[in-house]
């Protein structure tokens, strides 16, 4: 449609506006944690209730919480700039080591579930849209509706009491190990989180790939391949396929926070040693720097997966104009 | 039944004022009927929404049970004639209290559809209609919430206050505006340079008037399929809150509070704490789900045509 100065100049812009949100983000995080409790109040939280004044006063000292609360903003954002993420109250480790040990296993989890949901819930949508409203169709939209129409912790649940409870095949607890490599090493205990989280995206998945092709299979450009002899088959795999998946991968995208929340209950269920419930933990326990931490990370995660899905569909869809 | 449905989609002022819009033969309120008509699926699930309506707020009336005291004695005892589905662990008769429970999840859910899809509706009008440097301030505010772990404000809240039923209506449609926003921003982005918008602008038509009298009602199809799926989902959002511990305290219930209660009973063997809650949740929102899903097959005009 324009050149590329006005593709230039629509990436500049959107990434730009993607620094405005995590900005607002980190800002809107950091305004929550100290409405909940700060100063001394937050010092007792987490050095105990009954610590002497001293002690409170050392810990204010050290974290710095006795400055205004747009000084410690700034001070959080330039360590920020610097790839320091700040220091947990409550574990002896730094916001940086949190991320470095966990981010690959959420990596493993939340990757795997959703090559695996993809990989079924595209032939699957394909299938449903060519033999629409037939029984197939009725029986995969309503197994796509039950999976979606569930809470997702429930769904983990009754894998566990079926596979690990009922069958005794597979391990109820995610692997337990700290580091990336532990994980991996035991397979059997992934299964389930994995399975689960797939599950709950391959609902959502098929929905979308569905109606996006049978969108699709209203164009004229399918008019017009059947009117020139193609079959069935090649029409759906040469012509609706391609241009069907490009709406479900901006879907994709812009499904990432669903994704993070689910993934998140998937880890509270399996109790998996990853970002989640690190950060699950942190919010329970005031630990702000790590909560803090995780959040600018999720948002990061969500801002550039929306973002790309933008300019994949644009680079992807000639019909999109930058605006 | 199809009475029922008329009476309910005729509500929608969309119907009349669309209809001259489009191929007036077909009006639309027909299309919407001949769609349920031939989906089934969606037929049904009207009718079964009726029946849980029924079975959550007549259902008291004729099945008596104490949901206020609790009876210790009486806790976690499996189904039996003065029990039909057990008790839990606090002595509560699960029959009765799916009752109870229901008439909760199913105020919240609809409450919350109408006012997180009122308000992103009108906040998306407001958005696409002045567009620029409006448009762009309220789009990232709406970036920055979705952006946000919703844990991270479930936290903050059970924090602070204690869950009621006002509070997680509140809380729930927070969370829900989003999408409806952003949705009504691309039809108001579409629907600002139609004529009819320019000559009511053109006549002296004020933006008030525009964004309330053309661009609202021009998209309530939208609006209407989208509300649809809000009700189902912020019964499943309730669902997920109860479990990260932001539940309805005792003695007031929810399908969700149940559901997460009753899982902490899984090794016990104590199904009848968990499958009937996790069941109502299933079959309610997958009747929302089916009834949205033909809602906008039927207000989508290219899908007709094949």
């Amino acid at each position: 449609m324009l050149g590329p100065i006005g593709v230039t100049g629509y990436l500049l812009r959107r990434v730009l506006q993607a620094v405005v949100v995590l900005l607002g983000v980190s800002i809107a995080a950091f305004l929550l944690q100290h409405l909940i409790a700060s100063g001394p109040n937050l010092a007792r939280a987490i050095i105990g209730s009954r610590a002497n004044s001293a002690t409170v006063a050392a810990f204010i000292r050290e974290y710095g919480l006795d400055r205004s609360l747009p000084e410690q903003y700034l001070a959080f954002l330039w360590q920020l700039l610097h790839g320091n993420m700040g220091y947990s109250y409550k574990i002896n480790e730094s916001v940086d080591a949190i991320v470095a040990h966990d981010l690959p296993k959420d990596l493993l989890l939340v990757g795997s579930s959703l090559v695996l949901a993809l990989a079924v819930a595209v032939p699957v949508g394909m299938m449903q849209a060519a033999k629409r409203n037939r029984a197939a169709d009725y029986l995969a939209t309503t197994t796509s509706f039950a999976l979606y129409s569930m809470p997702s912790y429930w769904l983990g649940l009754l894998l566990i009491a079926a596979f690990s409870i009922g069958l005794k095949w597979l391990p109820a607890q995610a692997p337990q190990a700290a580091t990336i490599t532990g994980v991996l090493a035991q397979p059997r205990a992934l299964v389930l989180p994995i399975l689960s989280l797939a599950l709950v995206n391959y609902a959502v998945f098929s929905r979308y790939m569905r109606s996006s092709a049978i969108e699709q299979l209203a164009e004229d450009y399918v008019r017009t391949a059947r009117a020139k002899g193609a079959s069935r088959l090649r029409i759906l795999t040469r012509h609706v396929l391609r241009n069907a998946l490009i709406p479900v991968v901006t879907l994709v995208g812009m499904s990432l926070p669903t994704i993070v929340t689910n993934g998140l209950i998937v880890e509270l269920v399996f109790n998996f040693p990853g970002l989640g419930l690190t950060f699950f933990n942190a919010a329970q326990s005031l630990d702000y720097p790590v909560e803090l931490g995780i959040t600018v990370l999720i948002g990061v995660f969500t801002v550039v997966g929306s973002l790309l899905a933008d300019v994949f569909y644009a680079a992807l869809d000639p019909r999109v104009r930058y605006r | 039944m199809s009475a029922d449905v008329s009476a309910v989609l005729s509500e929608s002022p969309q119907h009349e004022r669309l209809s001259d819009d489009r191929a007036t033969k077909d009006p639309q309120w027909r299309r919407v009927l001949r769609t349920f008509e031939e989906n089934r699926l969606a037929f049904a699930s009207i009718g079964l929404l009726v029946l849980i309506a029924l079975f959550c707020f007549v259902g008291p009336l004729i099945y008596h049970t104490n949901q206020v005291e609790t009876s210790l004695l009486d806790a976690n005892s499996p189904p039996s004639s003065s029990h039909p589905l057990g008790s839990d662990n606090l002595g509560y008769d699960v029959l009765g209290r799916l009752m109870v429970g229901g008439q909760s999840s199913l105020e919240i859910g609809l409450a919350v559809a109408i006012i997180s899809t009122g308000f992103g509706a009108l906040y998306g009008a407001v958005a696409g209609w002045f567009g620029g440097a409006a448009d762009a301030v309220m789009m990232r505010v709406v970036d920055v919430v979705m952006s946000m772990p919703m844990v991270l404000v479930f936290v903050f809240l059970a924090t602070v206050y204690r869950p009621t039923l006002p509070l997680l209506i509140v809380v729930l449609s927070l969370l829900s505006w989003l999408g409806p926003a952003r949705l009504i921003r691309g039809e108001a982005l579409s629907l600002r340079t139609r004529e009819y918008v320019q000559a009511v602008r053109s006549m002296g038509g004020g933006s008030r008037r525009i964004v309330l009298r053309h661009i609202v009602p021009n998209a309530m199809g939208t609006i209407v399929v989208n509300a649809t799926f809000q009700v189902a989902d912020a019964i499943i959002a309730l669902a997920l809150l109860s479990y990260l511990g932001f539940a309805i305290p005792p003695p007031a219930a929810s399908w969700g509070g149940m559901l997460s209660n009753g899982t902490n009973f899984l090794l016990d063997g104590y199904w009848w704490e968990i499958y009937p809650a996790g069941i109502m949740i299933l079959l309610t929102v997958v009747a929302f789900n089916f009834i949205g899903d033909a809602l906008r097959d039927s207000l989508d005009v290219r899908l007709q045509h094949r």
